[in-house]
């Protein structure tokens, strides 16, 4: 009786183990395998291994050396870095009057925010060229920064909201007891206490700006100024036959490296910045 | 314009100095809005009423100043010849257009339904206490981590007709005869991209129904296993029911996502028309094509789909906010 028991338990325990052993191997075989590509020369590309058998660093060096990709990755940097930094100024006193004041309206504001960062790209795509033709920095990293503000302002805003409203009262009572104003009490009594929100939603909108596609491909059109997704999705050779795998690989795995790094150190708070910025809101 | 207060003033003295207060802090709260609001307003209300007004014009690419208003034009023209013949032009009487909105439709609806129910699959085994949790959570990060585009290539290359991985897979375990064109064949393109955007995706399902997951008190569970409740019955008159609100938000949450699909598609199956959805056409004819005004009134007619489905958001959303936080 125990023992026809222990056997079912065994079962289930080795097949939940393997549905585990299934779903990592899934998620990172992919990568695992570009990294694997990104490493062979020449005709070994052509072989299929499933292990490492041969170790040469000629793709990186191709990457580094050969056209703008170095430049590339400087504008990638720059854009994302600017626009996380706008949209963390714009986004934490608005977040402030979002979260701690109640004025008429309110509401109506938040659903707005919500709205706006549930836009298709695409819609807003002809209005915002003009816009940035009209200023001037068509073909700039600064048209970027410009056009991203769109998805990564909403999205700063809504997740710094949800974390400040969970913030204690009596903090505030007593600073405004004392005598401060609203900005005094953002910069001198929230601002400490924030700085988590503040690396997660930063963190975030960060690997959006990273990541974006169709608005780098739209409003760059030179190898200068071209971001690395678009300079990724772009790398071709002169035929179909002749597409640089080799390269294509190891600069996916440079651009993907950082990023892959980042997420794992902050596991935890992505997760509770993904989770604030879906199902709560 | 009224304010409320925060705390109802008790003390007579009170209310005076401390509705002051309340309308310095509104006054304040009205000034820190303003910059965020404008910026709003100039990177997405302008640009979008600008897309929907060229969607009624002529314009083109080198002159958008010198566009005319055509009224609907763009959308649907009825023209009767003298012979009697009608003639439909447009872009609603356009078959490319049908056949966007159909892929869209189609990848939508497919790939939402895979991510549920993989997501769910996955977010149980990681709601589950077992050794090596931390590794699978860690590891279903990756993915989402991913860029798209690097997803793109990455998988273009492991599905490669000659010398992609997969196939090498498929043939040594016996399920392929030949090597299989996954992306360039129109039968199997949607496919492929299906596949890729399911791995890439179903990690951000299974969090958000994860975090679902976590709020069901324990002791539900408890008192079922007390009374001999089966966990697959448990599973379906328990979990499902009190993760259901996460689950409806998580889901209009991808399906908007997936509904402005582009950069998956124009990079791992480029000029496949079995896989062009409304973005990439939309984006072609604005910036390609030479269309401007064409594409401006896919966007619009896009961004109509997406509003209906953002103000079901909202309202789900709201359900849940009431209903579940605090």
């Amino acid at each position: 009786m125990t023992g026809s028991f222990d056997l079912w338990k065994l079962t289930k325990g080795v097949l939940f183990y393997a549905l585990v052993i299934a779903i990592v191997v899934i998620a990172v075989f992919p990568f695992y395998y570009a990294i694997l590509t990104s490493f062979k020369a020449g005709t070994d590309l052509f072989r299929i291994n499933y292990w490492p058998t041969s170790f040469s660093l000629a793709n990186y060096q191709s990457v580094f050396s050969q056209g703008a990709f170095p430049r590339n990755l400087l504008n990638s940097v720059f854009v994302a870095s600017v626009t996380v930094a706008l949209a963390l100024f714009l986004a934490v006193t608005a977040s402030f009057a979002l979260s701690r004041v109640r004025f008429r309206g309110r509401g109506l504001l938040l659903m707005t925010i919500l709205a706006v960062s549930m836009f298709p790209q695409i819609a807003v795509l002809a209005g915002l060229f003009e816009v940035i033709r009209f200023l001037g920095i068509y073909n700039t990293p600064w048209a970027l920064i410009f056009a991203y503000t769109i998805f990564t302002l909403p999205f700063t805003v809504w997740v710094l909201t949800t974390f400040m409203r969970d913030l204690p009262v009596e903090i505030e009572e007593a600073a405004i007891v004392d005598g401060a104003t609203p900005w005094v009490i953002i910069t001198q009594v929230f601002m400490p206490l924030m700085w988590p929100a503040l690396v997660t939603t930063g963190l975030l909108a960060f690997i959006a700006a990273w990541n974006e596609f169709l608005f780098a491909l739209t409003f760059t059109v030179s190898n200068q100024t071209r971001t690395v997704p678009v300079a990724i999705a772009l790398l071709s050779g002169g035929s179909q036959y002749e597409i640089p795998w080799g390269i294509i690989m190891a600069a996916s795995v440079i651009v993907t490296v950082p990023l892959v790094a980042l997420v794992l150190i902050f596991q935890r708070k992505i997760v509770s910045g993904l989770t604030a910025g879906g199902v709560k809101g | 314009m009224t304010s409320e207060a925060i705390g109802a003033p008790t003390a007579a003295a009170q209310p005076r100095q401390k509705s002051e207060l309340m309308q310095q802090r509104v006054r304040a709260a009205r000034l820190f809005l303003l910059p965020m609001m404008i910026a709003l307003a100039v990177v997405a209300g302008w640009p979008l009423a600008r897309s929907i007004y060229f969607s009624f014009t002529d314009a083109t690419l080198n002159d958008l100043y010198g566009a005319e208003w055509i009224g609907f034009g763009n959308y649907l023209q009825i023209r009767v010849l003298e012979s009697g013949r009608t003639i439909y032009r447009g872009v609603l009487a356009d078959p490319a257009w049908w056949n966007a909105v159909w892929n869209t439709v189609r990848f939508a609806f497919w790939s939402v339904l895979w991510e549920t129910i993989l997501g769910m699959i996955v977010a149980l085994v990681l709601n589950a206490e077992f050794k090596g949790r931390g590794i699978v959570r860690a590891a279903i990060l990756i993915p989402w981590a991913i860029p798209t585009i690097v997803s793109a290539r990455m998988w273009s290359w492991m599905l490669n007709d000659q010398f992609g991985i997969l196939n090498d897979l498929g043939m040594r375990l016996g399920l392929l005869n030949a090597p299989v064109a996954w992306t360039a064949s129109p039968d199997t393109a949607m496919l492929a991209v299906l596949v890729v955007d399911i791995w890439k995706t179903t990690p951000f399902m299974a969090l958000l129904i994860l975090a679902g997951l976590q709020m069901i008190p324990k002791d539900i569970y408890e008192a079922a296993e007390i009374d001999g409740v089966h966990p697959v019955k448990q599973f379906f008159r328990i979990t499902l029911p009190l993760v259901r609100p996460a689950l409806m938000v998580a889901i209009i949450f991808r399906v908007l996502d997936a509904l402005r699909i582009f950069d998956l598609i124009y990079v791992l199956t480029p000029n496949s028309a079995a896989t062009k959805t409304m973005s990439v056409i939309s984006q072609e004819n604005l910036f390609q094509f030479n269309n401007f005004a064409e594409g401006s009134a896919q966007s619009t007619l896009l961004f109509l789909l997406i509003a209906i489905f953002t103000i079901l958001y909202i309202w789900l959303g709201k359900v849940n906010f009431d209903g579940g936080d605090r």
